[in-house]
């Protein structure tokens, strides 16, 4: 059994958090530790979600932990929120991103962009992990692009019906309720764009899961396709409008992601420094060696850096300053310094490195995923040159 | 139900720990400090009980220095009602002096059950729960492992070498706690924020020196290198030679 993880903390970055911050992280890590670890090499491998997680993971309080009590959440600051992100992907990104779709894509917009009845039926049931939700943004041709999406919703005299096709949708086969984007004018219109929370066994809808997967195998992906789907009217988010909407679910979402991918990169380290001070090759632990010694300093660096980003982020969004191109940065930044650790991590474990028993194959495979989901790695570059700009490099 | 729950401050077991320069006592930088894993026992099973009565209280009571302030939130985040910090500089190493001044803090309330871990992990004494038994004049059973309450009348299991030993006793009670009662619960994330509500108490103590001097601190020998015999059954002679000859262990 691996001793607990200790986390990485150079820079005497604990002294920003408060003791309950410090508390609700320490919490975490401790469930992940003897929860998820134990059984996520073999569910990555069978390629399956540890659905039998969910209940523990409600009784925590970790779906939508950043929203208000009333609604059954644990109502904490942004920086706490981002911290359970960071032990979650510390456990792995599927779990993280399981718990990031439920919480900012899923229970974020019905809070925004929801009526008071919808926040009562939907918020509860949610928090406590009894219903699962998706987010239905991407489609199969539509992906960096949203604004051009197909999805339509018409309305009819009593009702909504939705048609379209979402790709690349995590929880899609396990949720039973699936917030879809859809166009409800024009298809050159994005500001017709709004959101409906649909009940996933209603009539025309269908998830079907993504198959040969080689990254985020331990999470759930599916492609949803949505014929004549009648939804009663009350099914529409009323303060949902236009592009927007959906972006600032991804922005919420993205903070989350920014956190957890130092989760990821820590979790790395931490099995590259045991790893290289245990590892005897010419007569001496490899960790002797000048070149992993330069792996170990330059993951070390990048991960407090990162570290440091995250938590000032959390302060701003917490004061209500921070901007969308902040968050862009850190998710770009963070991402793919966690996908360098992982990868130097892989390299440094030599032909351990690649099996499923250490964690920095399973981190680097995932990571590959979140530097493309959530805004590509690219597209949060052209996010912050049309910042400095003012000119948009999109099109 | 109202009881007590007595928690000490002490490091986590994980972490590494070093002599200070006196050469007497830990060099306290850098080392993560915990509730210890014993009175996570007896706390799970104070809540359970007022849990299961559906009222009551639970008061959380800890002899330490301000940074046990930490350890009871903790406690609270569990779920305990409010807690109470005796303060003091220094922790005396004389358990009898830890025991006279948390006895002094019991007395005088109508406890039905004081609660202790069965020992601390950092000093293993064993001795304050049942010393503050003493103190208030109640009965005392050490190292529960299996507890039914019923009325004023308790059944106690406790583990002994070869068996289990059943006791009984009548409420209130001293209990301290050992491993297989209970399995202590993580708290919820909405629990860690309701503990920064609730009421702790610092009431400065002094707590004598008494009796007892911890006199050095010794690190346990540096274990020797392992031997490898040989591989595969062709060894196993060796092996079988070495562990009745050198090791003496057969």
């Amino acid at each position: 059994m691996a001793s607990k993880f200790q986390g990485v903390d150079f820079y005497g970055i604990d002294g920003l958090l408060t003791e309950e911050e410090r508390a609700i992280r320490d919490t975490v890590r401790e469930w992940i530790d003897e929860h998820l670890m134990p059984v996520i090499g073999e569910a990555y491998v069978a390629g399956k979600f540890p659905k039998q997680l969910i209940p523990g993971m409600a009784e925590l309080g970790l779906f939508g932990a950043n929203l208000p009590e009333e609604y059954g959440c644990a109502g904490l600051n942004n920086v706490a929120y981002g911290l359970i992100m960071q032990e979650l992907e510390r456990g792995d990104s599927g779990v993280r991103s399981f718990a990031s779709v439920q919480g900012a894509l899923v229970m974020y917009p019905i809070y925004t962009f929801g009526s008071e009845e919808q926040r009562k039926e939907w918020l509860p049931q949610m928090a406590s992990g009894k219903v699962i939700g998706c987010f239905g943004l991407t489609e199969p041709d539509y992906g960096s692009n949203p604004s051009g999406m197909i999805t339509t919703a018409k309305e009819t005299k009593d009702s909504w019906v939705l048609n379209g096709a979402k790709m690349w949708i995590t929880n899609g086969s396990t949720a039973q309720a699936a917030i879809i984007w859809a166009k409800t004018g024009k298809i050159e219109d994005p500001d017709s764009i709004r959101g409906f929370i649909v009940p996933t066994d209603t009539t025309g809808f269908s998830a079907k899961d993504q198959k040969g997967k080689l990254s985020l195998r331990a999470s759930d992906t599916s492609e949803l396709v949505l014929q004549d789907v009648h939804v009663p009217k009350s099914a529409l988010l009323p303060k949902s409008g236009g592009l927007k909407s959906p972006l600032m679910c991804l922005t919420a979402a993205r903070y989350g992601i920014a956190w957890g991918a130092v989760g990821a990169a820590m979790a790395c380290y931490d099995e590259a420094v045991s790893y290289a001070k245990q590892r005897v090759m010419f007569g001496k632990p490899i960790g002797g060696f000048q070149l992993q010694q330069a792996r170990l300093a330059d993951m070390l660096t990048e991960i407090t850096k990162a570290q440091l980003l995250c938590v000032q982020l959390g302060r701003l969004k917490d004061s209500g300053k921070s901007t969308p191109q902040q968050v862009s940065l850190a998710k770009r930044n963070n991402v793919n310094v966690a996908t360098d650790v992982a990868r130097e991590t892989r390299r440094l474990l030599g032909a351990n490195g690649i099996l499923a028993e250490y964690q920095a194959m399973r981190h680097l495979a995932n990571l590959e995923s979140v530097y493309t989901y959530e805004g590509t790695h690219d597209v949060h570059t052209l996010i912050l040159g049309q910042e400095i700009t003012g000119l948009s490099a999109f099109n | 139900m109202k009881i007590a729950v007595c928690i000490k401050r002490v490091p986590d077991s994980e972490t590494r720990v070093k002599i200070a320069a006196d050469g007497k006592t830990i060099d306290e930088a850098g080392v993560k400090f915990v509730m210890n894993p014993y009175d996570e026992f007896a706390l799970e099973e104070a809540l359970r009980r007022k849990e299961k009565a559906g009222s009551g209280e639970v008061v959380v009571v800890c002899l330490g220095p301000a940074a046990a302030q930490e350890t009871i939130r903790t406690a609270l985040s569990w779920g305990a009602d409010r807690g109470v910090l005796l303060q003091a500089d220094s922790i005396p190493a004389d358990p009898f002096q830890t025991a006279t001044v948390i006895a002094a803090e019991l007395k005088g309330t109508a406890w039905d059950l004081v609660l202790f871990g069965r020992m601390a992990i950092d000093d293993y004494s064993h001795q304050v729960g049942p010393l503050v038994a003493e103190l208030l004049g109640l009965p005392c059973v050490t190292a529960v492992s299996h507890l039914d309450i019923e009325g004023t009348k308790g059944v106690a299991e406790r583990e002994i070498e070869g068996g289990i030993e059943v006791v009984n006793f009548s409420l209130p009670a001293v209990l301290t706690t050992d491993k297989s009662l209970n399995e202590p619960r993580l708290p919820a994330l909405k629990g860690i924020m309701a503990a920064k509500k609730k009421p702790l108490e610092v009431k400065p103590v002094q707590a004598g020196t008494g009796t007892l001097e911890i006199v050095a601190l010794m690190p346990p020998p540096e274990r020797k290198e392992g031997k490898i015999v040989g591989e595969g059954a062709g060894a196993v002679g060796e092996l079988v030679r070495l562990l009745r000859e050198e090791a003496k262990v057969l």
